[in-house]
């Protein structure tokens, strides 16, 4: 779903039908809030400033975030990494990037080995429904990754600005 | 987003027979039930609670002195732990000195005028809900009693003739969502039995503690009908009517919605 | 002034692995919202969060404006030593807070 397009023939019910199609096609989707908003190739982007050549592989993160979550504006979200954590080998960086949100940029941590436990809880913003990756830089330099689709229901009866 | 939530209510009407009346007291349920377990963590915990910076403020307002008396909240109530146990379960009253409905913010700013000579707090401001926070918490896991004061009685059949009337551009009574088809889907959301044993309370959507008012102010936007003035006697009824109705049901403020 | 909560144990045995959380009171406005009269309402967000363990970095977070409001952050950290953490959140708008937590350490 990417929202109404403006109607191209002046058809006034083939407007209708196309909008209510739209309207219940998206009935589990939230509204795009703004204009302003990063795309899966700004995430790309945005990880690549990161990663720079290196490979990122999936594993040994653990991202978990709710699929379906009550309000975009306040999701919890924990990521977890697996590692010894000691002086030689340890979790050095988490990132969090997101697709749809105005910016890809979610939150990054830094950790060293007194750590103890590379484990990051917060709570963010979703704008839409999309997928969001934590990204693990360890300290070997190596990158390791997880992914998860979120869906954002929103509430009926929400605040209007008076 | 309009369109949307007309096709769902649409849906919704259609789809199921109306039955009017209210929740039966053994089929009343918190909202808190019907939550994520993420959501229902974020209010077990008063450590994730983001409802505990404003009781924390309120605890300190608590025993600031203010107005012209210099007197604080501490220095008639004491330790808020015990004088205002289970208090808030017992709110909004009738007051016999104003004829009127009074709810807890109204009572703390009643406090402030008559009693400290201090400016009254502005509804929504950070003070008024880090004291009612604060008052609240002390009546968690209170049980609501339905107010048996005679003169509270017309106060509450007011308030059922508001949740029950049809209004705003959609058409809808309250009871119509929140009597008739709590448990279903609207527009991606679980309709609630709406009932106020949680506030002031932590709403993911507001990102902020917020009141009963504020939520019965998003009620009329959502139902397309004009808002009530911030003071108007009707959220009084509406108030006094839904703790009423819901009775029996624990308090859980400060709590956490979505 | 910015209200802050903060969850140490007070009391660890040296090389337990302990949980901290924390939360501040902060609107974390995006800096993409309208307001009412449709103008942009300009980006208030808590940028960093650090963590030392008597004046040792051991944690720290680089937020963006998907941070949400009143910022919940968890992390961990080893027990090494009686003594201070401290915690110190900055931002827009000169936003600058500090807190401290006394951690015994046997």
């Amino acid at each position: 779903m990417t929202g109404a397009r403006p109607v191209q023939s002046g058809n006034r019910r083939q407007f209708v039908s196309r909008v209510i199609h739209v309207a219940i096609g998206a009935s589990a989707l939230p509204l795009a809030v703004s204009k302003a908003r990063a795309t899966p190739d700004l995430m790309q982007e945005a990880i690549t400033k990161l990663v720079g050549d290196s490979k990122v592989r999936e594993g040994r993160v653990k991202l978990e975030i709710p699929p379906l979550v009550e309000n975009g504006n306040t999701v919890p979200l924990s990521v977890s990494v697996e590692s010894p954590m000691t002086a030689n080998d340890y979790v050095a960086e988490i990132h969090i990037f997101n697709e749809k949100n105005p910016q890809p940029y979610v939150i990054a941590a830094y950790f060293g080995p007194r750590a103890g436990l590379a484990q990051l809880a917060a709570r963010v913003k979703l704008s839409d429904s999309q997928h969001v990756i934590a990204i693990a830089k360890m300290s070997d330099g190596s990158f390791w990754s997880d992914g998860a689709d979120v869906i954002v229901t929103i509430a009926a009866c929400v605040e209007i600005n008076e | 987003m309009i369109f949307r939530v007309c096709l769902a209510v649409l849906a919704i009407l259609t789809a199921s027979q109306l039955q009017a009346g209210e929740i039966a007291p053994e089929q009343r349920r918190s909202a808190y039930d019907t939550m994520s377990a993420g959501t229902r963590a974020m209010q077990d915990d008063d450590m994730a609670n983001p409802a505990t910076l404003w009781v924390l403020d309120g605890e300190a307002l608590w025993s600031q002195p203010a107005g012209a008396t210099q007197k604080s909240c501490a220095d008639c109530h004491g330790d808020a732990k015990i004088s205002m146990k289970g208090r808030a379960a017992r709110y909004p009253q009738f007051d016999a000195t104003t004829g009127g409905v009074v709810d807890l913010e109204q009572q703390i700013n009643y406090c402030r005028r008559e009693r400290q000579k201090a400016t009254p707090l502005a509804f929504e401001s950070h003070e008024l809900l880090a004291l009612s926070a604060w008052v609240s918490l002390q009546s968690r896991g209170a049980r609501i009693e339905a107010s048996t004061d005679p003169a509270a009685q017309k106060a509450i059949e007011a308030g059922r003739r508001l949740f029950t009337e049809r209004r705003g551009q959609l058409n809808l009574s309250c009871a119509q969502c929140h009597d008739d088809n709590w448990g279903r889907s609207l527009a991606g959301a679980t309709i609630p039995q709406g009932h106020p044993n949680g506030y002031p309370l932590y709403r993911l959507e507001w990102q902020s503690l917020g009141s009963m008012r504020r939520r019965l102010r998003n009620c009329l936007s959502g139902m397309r009908a004009e808002l009530w003035p911030q003071d108007a006697p009707e959220y009084d009824d509406l108030e006094i009517y839904l703790m009423s109705r819901a009775s029996s049901l624990t308090m859980e403020s400060p709590a956490v919605r979505p | 002034m910015a209200r802050a909560l903060i969850n140490v144990p007070p009391r660890a045995k040296k090389g337990d692995i302990i949980e901290i959380r924390t939360l501040i009171s902060h609107p974390m406005e995006t800096g993409y919202r309208a307001g009412f009269n449709g103008s942009l309402i300009p980006r208030d967000i808590i940028r960093s969060f650090v963590c030392l363990y008597n004046d040792i970095e051991v944690f720290r977070a680089e937020f963006s404006p998907a941070v949400a409001a009143n910022p919940f952050i968890s992390f961990h950290t080893m027990a090494t030593e009686s003594g201070k953490l401290t915690f110190r959140w900055t931002g827009d708008k000169d936003f600058d807070v500090t807190e401290t937590q006394e951690i015994v350490v046997e």
